[in-house]
Order: structure tokens, then C-alpha cells, then sequence
């Protein structure tokens, strides 16, 4: 293997110093002085209703508020994949929480106050609180129009129903698999929802000048994709609208796209002048940017006695929420990757897309694929039961090797599954259970593996410039986000490896999407892949200017140069040194005093040309809609209180092929924190919505995150290395997918410590103490 | 309104303030005190954690009144001459990911090793259990905090 400087080292992240001093500034940290307004929103209290009268008359007379704005004053329409949403409701209400329209007030109290006073008339409609009711033929419809709904093309609305979209995937004959089968397991798994819980709430502020021009200071995933949806949805050009993302204090998917930022964004065109903050609370981050959908998944599975999966026929009902403007784009991607990493001929997916009157659904670290996989994975560890095999060896056996075919006939990539599965078996001693020494408690072990593929357009981009400074030190200009996970350190470690320049002399900022060029969206964990490979032809173009330079001015061959500590070497001539800050801004003088040369700027972009969703709307057979996938294993020990159900987790190990890590510290950073994540989704986490429609634990005492005392007693996290063939040193993403293996390991150790089966999330231990009651009784 | 004295990061500062305000809105709105964040309003995340005479608490749920006459101190007194050890390793054993949370849980940590310089995993793991961090895991956390107490990381 090759050996490299920066590439593949711990190279300290460059955010640390402005993170650990407090230097750090985040939306809320900057200040806009006299001219700024406080915007509040008017949210409805009812799942669905027609909205008969607003009557804000007292709430106008409250001291300090300036203005009060309501669906009268705009029918902007917006959403990123398919617009069904109006920044303030038109006519009708579709989830409790919905912003009806927002006091603007010259102080916080001011406009909170306003609020409470404003009186809504509703007339209530029937409302649909869950994915199954809402496809009865008599349910309510909550978008009559949603056929007329502009969209991407791959979206499949049915007119008259409450399917926004329906993902068919189908390959070979699954009626013939069936038959081929010496065993056929069905049942059904259910997950519920989950709230993102960034520590940093949503907030974004917003100016419109006296020259007409927007800027927006937002704390978001998605700069340029907000610029577009505030340009579209506004009739602005982009080249007037500004979109500034300081440091983001957590994302996880919810800062991705746009949602409550357009509320500012239109109310500032209102204000002239002023800068329009609107900052969210606790209870509005849970009530209305995105929650993780909600699924109930039905899978038929058929398998021989030698333990080859012969067909698998897995319907996915997705709880998506009152609007689906991106939340629709997870049911997409789950549709074609439901047969999870097996190889398996024959197979049958259905991912539905069911609008319901609870808040919309939108990306959730992991895209669907955690939902997806709790219902899978949970059902390969019974089959493996039934045929009396061993469950990891089932999972070796049909596990999905490069070259094979994907459910949608396209090829899969260079992956490490088996070392994967066999690294993470081992490294908890598979098979070899401990017994604890507690006598009322019992350790079970429980394996999953694991896949998902980046959900993007097949045009989404990356792009960079890289600017060098008089001292040869570097900015380098992208439009991804830092959202924690270590990007900027890792587009430094690829620019410097190829330079030649350490990582602490090259400067990434977060972006403005005035300066830095165009990204889509730091989503997908496809920007290790993306925007490194853009970053790498910036790199690329800088160095071939500074070789043509060198070349027009020393005459050596192209080929013979090359850079080496920070400064210009050449094959040819040992003893020709030129240190890069000798001319990358200044040029370089010849003889007769002139110059040549100049600035060094280097630009790059990549998009991957090789992707379409041009398919088959009927089998998804034909396109080539996912770029690549990431692999990966993970098994772990449980102990568990037989009494109260308590789980502990006392060894996890979680193996994933990241191509080449770039920074194995930060690769370990995700297992060790999205393992954690996807374990509260298991273990912790439930919300609770009562028969209206109402979030009803709407905080963090009672929505439960984990603390420092819910870690797992020990982590083993492991990198797989199989390159990634169009990655940046072969690296592809891994920082979604540490989240997906834990609720079905989960479901599986519990199987195997106790003998009982849960089928729906989450497993508190609460559920597992009922559960083993109710099995007690049975007996 | 109402002014108050009060020691911030070692300097006298006076400031005017409502009764009702509370202390986290006066460092962030009228003091130019930025690394406690707001998360949450209510005590249940940490990220406002300030030191109050040393002691490490909830700025949103203490009213700018009550600082009176006592020593605030925020990240931003920590690192004014250079980082303490303890910033140092959690740069070293990447103990944050986003950053919102690292203020809090670094002014928590420093108030526990002023205390007790030999912690236990248990004493660090309760020390920090009403400080919320969403992206770390907390591992990486411990780590750094062990490898100052001479006890060395896991």
C-alpha cells in the first residue's frame, strides 16, 4: 500500500482550536444590532382543520410587536422534491404545530406574548394519525392535489389516495423462489418515529436590503440548496440571494433541505431593511422541522434448507407526515435497497409513501435504511433460527459480493462485507456468550449487518477552489458543512497529501454561498466522496499550473516534477528545490526582471456521470440510481435484568468498509457516537403523541437522549478497508450508516438471552419486563 | 431594570438587567459572553453551563440577579491565556464533533478536577451526566478527562 503523509493519519482536526476556545460562532452567536426584528409563529393546535378567522387585533396592541403576517400575505409554495408545502397554510391545517403565520416584534417577550393572544377559528376535519388508516379507501385525502404537485421525476403519486409515492422494485419470479423455498417466514415489524434532538436548535436570520438583495444566516446542512429553494420560491435570481452557514451545532439530517428558514427568508422581504431572526424553541425542533418516518414493514421470506434465500417480498407502509417534500426521497431510497445486502434472486419491494396529520417527515441520519433494517435484520436472525443455523453464517452465506446484482439490477461495488461480518463476530467472541455473574440477570448476543447507499439527484455536485497565499499557505473554498463529523479536516488531509502542505497551513471555513462554489447538501455521507473528489481536481489543477510555471520558466520536463515538503522538486535535478512560497502569488523573475507566473488558484468539480434515474416505474429495472454502497457488520453482548428488563450493552463491536479512511480517528469518532445514537432509538427513545395528534413529550426530560451514564461499557470500533474505485484515496462515506445495525442487534440479543421475539421499536425495558410477564402467563 | 456588579472571567463588569432576566441571555445579549449556548431553556441539556464561584451551573435557570457579587466564569476566562490541560486533551482524543456542547461539558470537567484531580470513570461519568452531547458517543469524552487523571485513557 501506498505511503502517505496526511492521508490515512489522525491528523488533528482544524475546527478544534475555534470549538474547544469558544471561539466557535454558531447563527445565534452573531450579532445584528438595532435593526433586528424577533419573529414567533402562530402554530396550529389542531391535526386538521379548515382555518375559519385569524383575529390578531389584541395581539397587535401588545407593546413592541411591529407586524403580523399570515398565509393572506404569502402562498409562496416550496419543498425540495416535490412542493407541497406553503410557508403559512393557505386554508387548512395537516399536524399540530403547523405555522399558521408569525408575529414580528422588536423584543423575544414582545412577539411571545403576541402570540398567546391571537385568536384561530377552526372548523376541525377527520384526521389521519397513522400510515394504515390513512390508506383506507374512506380515509380523509390530506392533498387532493398531490398528483398536480410539482416533482421530481422519479416520484409516483396516486391521485385520490394519501400515497404521495410507491417505490415498485422487482426482480426475477418470486412466486418461483417461493416455491424453491423449504421454509417461508412472514411477519411484521414496527417502528415508530424519532426526533433528530440537535443541541442546537433551528434558527436562521434574514435580511432584505434597500438594494433589494436577501441574505440569510441560517444554521443548516444545505446552503446552496437553500439559496435555490428561497430564489425559487421567492422569484428572486440566486445571484441575489446570499445563504451564510456558520458552525452547526448538530444536524443528523434534520438541517438538511429547508424548513422552518423560509419563514424569515419571506417575512424579511416584508421588511425592508431589518434582519428577521427566528429562532426555534426546544418544543418547535421536536414539532416542526422533520421527524424520522415512521414504518410498519411486512416481509415473506423464503429460504432453503442449505440456507440460500430464495425470494423476499418486503412492503413497506411509511408513516411520512403532512408533508413529504423530502421525507418522500427516503421511501424512495429504501425501495430500492430493501433486500438489504443479500444477494438474493428473486424479490418483491413495495415502499409506500403515505401522508398522515403528524409532523412532516424528512431525513434522519441513516435515510430509512435503520427503519428498514430493524424489520430485516430481525427477520434473517428467525429464519437462521428455523433452518437451525447459525445467524451469522446465514448472513455470510447470502451476504452481497462485489459484481453480484443489486434488487434493481444494477452491479454492486468493491466492498468488505465478509470482513465486515467475520472481524465484528470475532471481536466479540461470537457464539461464546458470557454468563454474568448476577444471578436475576442474563447476556444474550445479537448480530446485524448492514448497507446503505447515498439518496441523491444523479446531477448533485461538488465543487472547490483553492486559493494560495503569499506564504504558500492555503484557503480552500467548499460548500459542504462541518456538522461535527470532520469534513473540513478531511478535505485539508486530501488537498495536502497531494500538495505537500501540512493540514494545519490550510484554512477551511464554513461557507457563504456568495464565495465558496456550489454543493448540493451535506447529506447522504456522500461528501468524503463528492466533495473530496472535487477538492482532489482543484488540487490537481493548482498543481499542474504551478508545473506548467515551473516548466515555462526552468524548461525541465512535466513529468519529472513533483512537490514535495512544500516546495517543487524535479527527478532530473536533485539540487532544483523551489519552496512553493517563492511564487505561488508573486511569480517568478527570469533573467532579464520580468515575471511569470502569478496567483495560484486551483478549481475543481465532480459530479457523477455514470448515475440515472431513468428506470422502469413498474421493476426500478434500468437506471443506475445509487452511486455506491457502504458496508458493514456489527454484533454486541447484552445484559439484561430479568426482573425490570434494564439492558446493558457490554461489549459493541461495529466493523465498516470506509474505502480508506482518511482520518481513522474521525471514522471511529462516527462509530462511536452514531452507534450510541442508533442504540437510544432502541433502548431510550419514545414519542408519545396522545389521539389528537399532539406531541405529548415534546423535551429532552421527557423525550430521553442518552447521557454519559447510558454509554455502552466497552466500544471496539473497526475499519475495513476495500477502496472505493472513483473515491479520493478509494474513501467513501461511512457517517449514517454507525446508526444502523443497533435496534435489530438489539431485538436479537434479547431473542437470544430471553427467548421472546419484539417486533417493534423501541425496546425500553419496560417493553422487555411486560413482554416477559405476559410470556410468564402464557406458559 | 437593575444594576449589578459582578466578577466576569476575573474583571468587574456592571450591567443593567430586568429582575426576570436570566443569567445566560445577559452574558450572551449585553456582556458579549458567547460559548454558553442555549439548548434547551429548561436544565436539561448543560450547554449554558457557566462557573459560579467555581461551581458549575445552569445559566438559563439562574436570573442575572442572583449572580450579584459573585465570580462568573465561562470558556472564554479558561482560555484567555493559554488552553488548560484539559482543552488540550480533548483537541488530542477528539472529545467534540459539532462544538455546542464542549463549553458546557468543559466548564463541568474543570470544576470536577478542581475538586477531585483523580476521578473515577463512575465520579467523570456523573460529573458530566446532565450535559447532553448528541454526536460523540461521551467516550472520547472520558478518554481525554482519564488521560489527565493519571490513571491514562482506556
Amino acid at each position: 500500500m501506498k505511503d502517505y503523509k496526511y492521508i490515512g493519519k489522525d491528523v488533528t482536526r482544524i475546527d478544534a482550536l475555534d470549538k474547544i476556545s469558544g471561539a466557535a460562532t454558531f447563527v445565534d452567536d452573531i450579532d445584528f444590532g438595532a435593526n433586528l426584528l424577533y419573529a414567533e409563529l402562530i402554530e396550529s393546535t389542531e391535526a386538521s382543520a379548515l382555518i375559519k378567522n385569524i383575529d390578531v387585533s389584541e395581539a397587535l396592541k401588545v407593546k413592541g410587536v411591529y407586524k403580523i403576517f399570515t398565509g393572506k400575505d404569502f402562498h409562496n409554495r416550496f419543498g425540495l422534491y416535490m412542493k407541497d408545502r406553503y410557508v403559512f397554510d393557505q386554508e387548512r391545517v395537516r399536524f399540530v404545530g403547523e405555522q399558521i403565520g408569525a408575529v414580528v416584534a422588536f423584543t423575544p417577550e414582545a412577539a411571545k406574548s403576541a402570540v398567546s393572544l391571537v385568536k384561530v377559528e377552526y372548523e376541525p376535519l377527520p384526521a389521519v394519525l397513522n400510515q394504515m388508516d390513512a390508506l383506507k379507501s374512506d380515509a380523509p385525502l390530506l392533498h387532493p392535489e398531490v398528483e398536480n404537485y410539482p416533482r421530481v421525476p422519479w416520484f409516483y403519486p396516486k391521485g385520490g389516495t394519501n400515497i404521495a409515492h410507491w417505490r415498485k422494485t422487482r426482480k426475477g419470479d418470486l412466486e418461483k423462489g417461493f416455491a424453491n423455498a423449504d421454509v417461508i417466514l412472514e411477519e411484521t415489524y414496527s417502528v415508530p418515529r424519532y426526533a433528530h434532538c440537535a443541541l442546537e436548535t433551528h434558527i436562521a436570520v434574514a435580511k432584505f436590503d434597500h438594494s433589494g438583495r436577501l441574505t440569510v444566516w441560517s444554521s443548516s446542512q444545505s446552503p446552496h440548496t437553500q439559496r435555490n429553494l428561497f430564489a425559487e420560491a421567492l422569484g428572486l435570481s440566486h445571484k441575489d440571494v446570499r445563504v451564510i452557514t456558520p458552525y452547526v451545532g448538530g444536524g443528523f439530517g434534520g438541517k438538511a433541505g429547508v424548513t422552518m428558514e423560509i419563514i424569515p427568508a419571506v417575512l424579511a422581504t416584508q421588511l425592508k431593511g431589518y434582519a428577521v431572526k427566528l429562532r426555534y424553541s426546544r418544543e418547535q425542533e421536536f414539532t416542526n422541522t422533520y421527524q424520522r418516518l415512521g414504518l410498519i414493514a411486512k416481509i415473506k421470506m423464503g429460504a432453503t434448507k442449505e440456507g440460500i434465500i430464495t425470494a423476499l417480498e418486503h412492503q413497506l407502509y411509511w408513516d411520512a407526515g403532512a408533508y413529504v417534500e423530502y421525507g418522500a426521497n427516503v421511501v424512495n431510497a429504501v425501495g430500492l435497497s430493501a433486500s438489504g445486502p443479500y444477494r438474493i434472486d428473486n424479490v418483491s419491494i413495495d415502499s409506500i409513501c403515505v401522508y398522515t396529520n403528524l409532523p412532516p417527515g424528512g431525513p434522519y441520519r441513516g435515510f430509512g435504511y435503520s427503519e428498514m433494517l430493524f424489520g430485516l435484520e430481525s427477520h434473517i436472525s428467525r429464519m437462521a433460527h428455523q433452518l437451525n443455523m447459525d445467524e451469522v453464517e446465514f448472513r455470510r452465506i447470502n451476504a452481497i459480493k462485489p459484481g453480484d446484482k443489486t434488487a434493481y439490477g444494477a452491479k454492486m461495488n468493491p466492498s468488505g462485507l465478509q470482513e465486515c461480518i467475520d472481524k465484528a463476530a470475532k471481536a466479540i467472541d461470537w457464539g461464546k456468550k458470557p454468563i454474568s455473574e448476577d444471578p436475576t440477570k442474563v447476556i444474550g448476543q445479537g448480530f446485524a449487518i448492514f448497507w446503505k447507499a447515498p439518496a441523491m439527484p444523479p446531477n448533485a455536485s461538488s465543487s472547490a477552489f483553492l486559493k494560495f497565499n503569499e506564504d504558500a499557505t492555503i484557503n480552500l473554498l467548499i460548500s459542504g458543512m462541518d456538522i461535527g463529523q470532520g469534513y473540513q479536516t478531511v478535505m485539508a488531509q486530501i488537498a495536502a497529501e497531494i500538495l505537500s502542505v501540512p493540514p494545519a497551513k490550510i484554512r477551511v471555513e464554513t461557507p457563504d454561498t456568495d464565495r465558496n462554489p456550489y454543493e448540493w447538501q451535506t447529506v447522504a455521507s456522500h461528501i468524503t466522496w463528492s466533495c473530496g473528489n472535487a477538492v482532489k481536481n482543484a488540487v490537481l489543477d493548482a498543481r499542474e499550473q504551478i508545473f506548467t510555471l515551473i516548466h515555462r520558466v526552468y524548461h525541465f520536463p512535466l513529468d519529472a516534477l513533483y512537490l514535495e515538503d512544500e516546495a517543487v522538486k524535479c527527478k532530473t535535478d536533485p539540487a532544483f528545490i523551489l519552496p512553493l512560497k517563492n511564487f505561488v502569488v508573486e511569480g517568478i523573475m527570469t533573467e532579464d526582471g520580468t515575471f511569470k507566473g502569478g496567483p495560484i488558484n486551483g478549481r475543481g468539480m465532480f459530479m457523477p456521470e455514470f448515475a440515472s434515474t431513468k428506470d422502469n416505474p413498474e421493476t426500478s429495472q434500468g437506471g443506475h440510481p445509487n452511486v455506491h454502497y457502504t458496508v458493514g457488520a456489527a454484533g454486541l453482548n447484552l445484559e439484561i435484568d430479568q426482573e425490570t428488563g434494564k439492558m446493558k450493552v457490554l461489549k459493541v463491536a461495529l466493523a465498516i468498509d470506509a474505502g480508506k479512511a482518511i482520518n481513522p480517528d474521525l471514522v471511529k469518532g462516527q462509530i462511536t457516537g452514531g452507534l450510541l445514537q442508533g442504540l437510544a432509538t432502541v433502548l431510550y427513545e419514545d414519542m408519545r403523541f396522545n389521539e389528537k395528534g399532539k406531541l405529548l413529550n415534546p423535551n429532552l426530560t421527557d423525550y430521553k437522549i442518552p447521557t454519559a451514564k447510558d454509554v455502552p461499557e466497552e466500544i471496539i470500533p473497526i475499519i475495513v478497508e476495500v477502496p472505493q474505485p472513483d473515491g479520493p484515496f478509494g474513501a467513501r462515506g461511512i457517517g449514517e450508516h454507525t446508526m444502523l445495525p443497533a435496534a435489530p442487534m438489539i431485538a436479537n440479543a434479547i431473542e437470544d438471552a430471553l427467548g421472546i421475539r419484539i417486533k417493534s421499536l423501541p425496546i425500553t425495558a419496560e417493553k422487555v419486563a411486560l413482554t416477559c410477564l405476559r410470556e410468564k402467563a402464557k406458559q | 431594570m437593575k444594576e449589578i456588579s459582578l466578577i466576569l472571567n476575573n474583571e468587574p463588569r456592571n450591567v443593567q438587567v430586568e429582575t426576570n432576566e436570566i443569567l445566560l441571555d445577559v452574558l450572551r445579549n449585553k456582556l458579549g459572553i458567547k460559548s454558553p449556548k442555549c439548548g434547551c431553556e429548561r436544565g436539561d441539556c448543560g450547554t449554558c453551563t457557566v462557573l459560579l464561584d467555581g461551581k458549575a451551573v445552569r445559566s438559563c435557570l439562574i436570573l442575572a440577579v442572583e449572580a450579584e457579587n459573585h465570580n462568573i466564569t465561562t470558556l472564554e476566562g479558561i482560555s484567555k491565556e493559554k488552553l488548560s490541560a484539559l482543552q488540550e486533551a480533548f483537541i488530542e482524543f477528539n472529545s467534540f464533533q459539532c462544538g455546542y456542547c464542549a463549553p458546557g461539558i468543559i466548564l463541568a470537567v474543570t470544576e470536577l478536577l478542581e475538586k477531585n484531580p483523580h476521578p473515577s470513570l463512575e465520579e467523570i461519568k456523573e460529573s458530566i451526566a446532565g450535559n447532553l452531547c448528541r454526536c460523540t458517543g461521551y467516550t472520547p469524552i472520558f478518554d481525554a478527562i482519564m488521560s489527565l487523571t493519571g490513571k491514562g485513557a482506556k
